[in-house]
């Protein structure tokens, strides 16, 4: 059985290793051949997955950060504190891959401090920008306690902790004006987008959505960190997380059938084209499906039906960002976004990136061992971990 | 009061007939490859399209917005709208997220994508020219008046009058009155617009607009968020608080009832 594990991971560090290989292979193309040589990026499709994906679901699934940060600080849900360190550091290093994603999209990337300094308040990419720049700085504080504890700095640990509140209150703002903004870049390209996505109602579902993702990205984390580190999951806690989900995903649904009502849009959906098809998949794997699994105590309660749900959760999440992003612009045959295999390579490498970065800072750091009681089985979780590291 | 003196092109479609002087004019001007195109690019900031075998053709260029939605996307104010009506883009601002390229409703910002330095490319309207009082380029080099360079108001009259005296010749309307609030470029045609290949399914109001109602919000937002958050957290801990001091309240109250049967007990 042990020796399962080991081999288990092995491959897994082989799959990352082969996935960040090919994103620096992709990157240096980027920076040396630019980006018509190694993007199907064109004028008439300017924006592809490193926005579709890398940016908007990047960003979205570290929701998680501000929702349980709120959780547990805001609504004084103690509980909830052995999920939080590690819901942050996911949140943090989802937004430093998403800053990467921006360097490889920008075709100027070393002007990207001009964000800094021209201010243009009117552009909703100066919102975005500026939420970016403020929550990683947010987020990394809210981390940093577990870096003075390793390096035994009492003082700046205290510091930290006397500004938590105010902190964690900055985060809800900036993540939830974020979150909304990243729907918001859409507003202003009514005649290109298909009726089905584009809707003044934007900003609301990407901010229900984003809920939805953050809690299932920290279900899936969680379930994903139980198997690396040898720890006991924290099902009771998950399963009360689903409940929030399910109520989540019947208002996004709410939201998004009503709207697409209130726009005369309804008659896209059955339509049958690539764009319908499309919608249909991302609304019923990614919503309908979740919500009536997870209406089930049986499934709430079971980690294979926490952890299959909560992965529909975050397909749909991705279907309905990148099909915001990239299908709503397509037309057949004329307007085709296919990615190239730079694109792919870069976006995986990046996903992968995240996955090692997050292992590496979970040994280095005491990421798990805050609030003992999360851990329900029994064994302590120093314990173990010192004991797989050490294998 | 700049508006008055805003600069125009009135596009009329009648007139063309697709010698592409307006283009080599528009390559010499601007420093550009002389080469046939039919779509817009990098190296073309206008392009006259052939429709209908060659009866009917249609130049493409950027239209210059009263309100341009690109000045209103970049978050680096790359894109200014002159009071002279050209509408120019600043590349020592400019990062490339090619935000304008998305929210441009006529898809016009071109990128230099072979480039490693890119830029985004389009129509300048002549801006040296017509702040020198010249017209330009490609209006200069129209043959046959059907690029008509003037003050917006008077382009706007002259296109009311040319509907007004050729009955059956127009379609009574003329493109870039109000497509997206208003255009510094226009067009008269005797075809629907559609059929030019114009976006007509355009807001009447500046796309502007659309994202600064949300993003105007934000400052009351902000300050209506961080209240309620602080007051929730102010209850949440009182609500702690109040359950501590109960909990030892009762402890006490424990304590100081069996010191008293204790007390008794030794009685």
């Amino acid at each position: 059985m042990k020796d399962l594990f080991a081999k288990k991971i092995t491959f897994w560090k082989l799959v990352a290793g082969v996935l960040i290989l090919g994103g620096i292979v992709s990157a240096v193309e980027r920076y040396s051949l630019g980006l018509g040589a190694t993007t199907h990026l064109a004028d008439t499709f300017p924006w592809g997955i490193w926005i579709g994906i890398d940016i908007l679901v990047g960003v979205g699934l570290a929701a998680g950060g501000f929702t349980i940060a709120g959780t547990v600080y805001i609504l004084n849900l103690e509980r909830f504190r052995p999920i939080l360190r590690p819901t942050i550091l996911t949140a943090f290093l989802g937004y430093v891959l998403v800053i990467c994603g921006l360097m490889a999209d920008l075709g100027r990337p070393w002007a990207i401090w001009h964000a800094m300094v021209m201010w243009n308040p009117h552009s909703v990419m100066f919102e975005v920008a500026w939420c970016v720049m403020l929550y990683t700085t947010v987020l990394a504080l809210e981390f940093s306690p577990a870096v003075f504890e390793r390096f035994k700095l009492e003082r700046a640990k205290n510091v930290v902790k006397t500004i938590t509140i105010p902190l964690v209150i900055l985060g809800v703002v900036l993540s939830t004006l974020h979150q909304s903004s990243l729907g918001s870049l859409f507003l202003i390209i009514p005649s290109r987008m298909h009726p089905l996505w584009y809707s003044n109602v934007l900003p609301f579902l990407f901010i229900i959505s984003c809920v939805a993702a953050g809690l299932a990205m920290t279900i899936f984390e969680s379930f994903l960190s139980a198997r690396a580190f040898g720890r006991a999951v924290e099902l009771p806690l998950l399963s009360d997380l689903a409940r929030v989900i399910v109520v989540v995903l019947a208002l996004f649904f709410t939201v998004r059938i009503q709207d697409l009502i209130n726009r005369d849009a309804l008659k896209y959906v059955f339509e049958g084209s690539y764009q319908s098809n499309l919608f249909l998949l991302e609304i019923v794997m990614g919503v309908v499906a979740p919500f009536c699994l997870l209406l089930f105590r049986r499934v709430r309660t079971s980690k294979t039906g926490l952890f299959y749900s909560s992965v529909l959760v975050l397909a749909g999440f991705v279907a309905h960002r990148v099909n915001t992003a990239i299908t709503s612009m397509e037309h057949w045959p004329s307007r085709v976004y296919i990615p190239s295999w730079q694109e792919i390579g870069i976006t995986l490498g990046l996903a992968a990136t995240g996955f090692v970065a997050f292992s590496f800072m979970a040994r280095y750091f005491n990421v798990f061992g805050e609030g003992a009681h999360g851990n329900v089985e029994g064994s302590s979780p120093k314990i173990t971990l010192r004991a797989v590291a050490s294998k | 009061m700049a508006m008055g003196k805003s600069k125009g092109l009135l596009i009329d479609v009648t007139r063309c007939i697709g010698c592409r002087s307006c283009a080599v004019a528009c390559a010499e001007a601007n420093h550009l490859p002389q080469e046939e195109a039919s779509e817009l690019s990098a190296t073309h900031y206008t392009v006259v399209k052939s429709l209908n075998n060659d009866q009917l053709f249609v130049r493409r260029m950027c239209m210059h917005c009263n309100k341009p939605t690109c000045v209103s996307a970049c978050l680096v104010g790359a894109f200014t709208k002159t009071d002279e009506g050209p509408v120019l883009y600043d590349e020592s601002k400019c990062i490339g997220c090619r935000y304008c390229m998305q929210a441009c409703p006529f898809e016009v910002p071109r990128y230099e994508w072979g480039s490693l330095t890119p830029r985004i490319q389009k129509c300048r309207m002549c801006y040296e020219r017509v702040v020198r009082g010249e017209q330009t380029a490609c209006a200069a080099a129209c043959p046959t008046g059907a690029n008509l360079f003037g003050d917006r108001e008077s382009l706007i009259e002259e296109g009311q009058k040319r509907i007004r005296e050729n009955p059956g010749q127009y379609i009574n309307d003329i493109y870039g009155l109000t497509e997206a609030g208003g255009t510094s470029v226009m067009y008269l045609s005797n075809v629907p617009f559609e059929a030019l290949g114009l976006p007509i399914n355009l807001p009447k109001e500046p796309i502007p607009d659309l994202s600064w109602r949300v993003l105007s919000q934000i400052p009351k937002y902000t300050v209506a968020a961080s209240v309620l958050l602080f007051g929730i957290r102010w209850i949440t801990a009182r609500r702690d608080d109040v359950a501590k001091f109960e909990a030892a309240e009762r402890r006490k109250n424990e304590e100081l009832k069996q010191a008293a049967y204790a007390e008794r007990q030794r009685r």
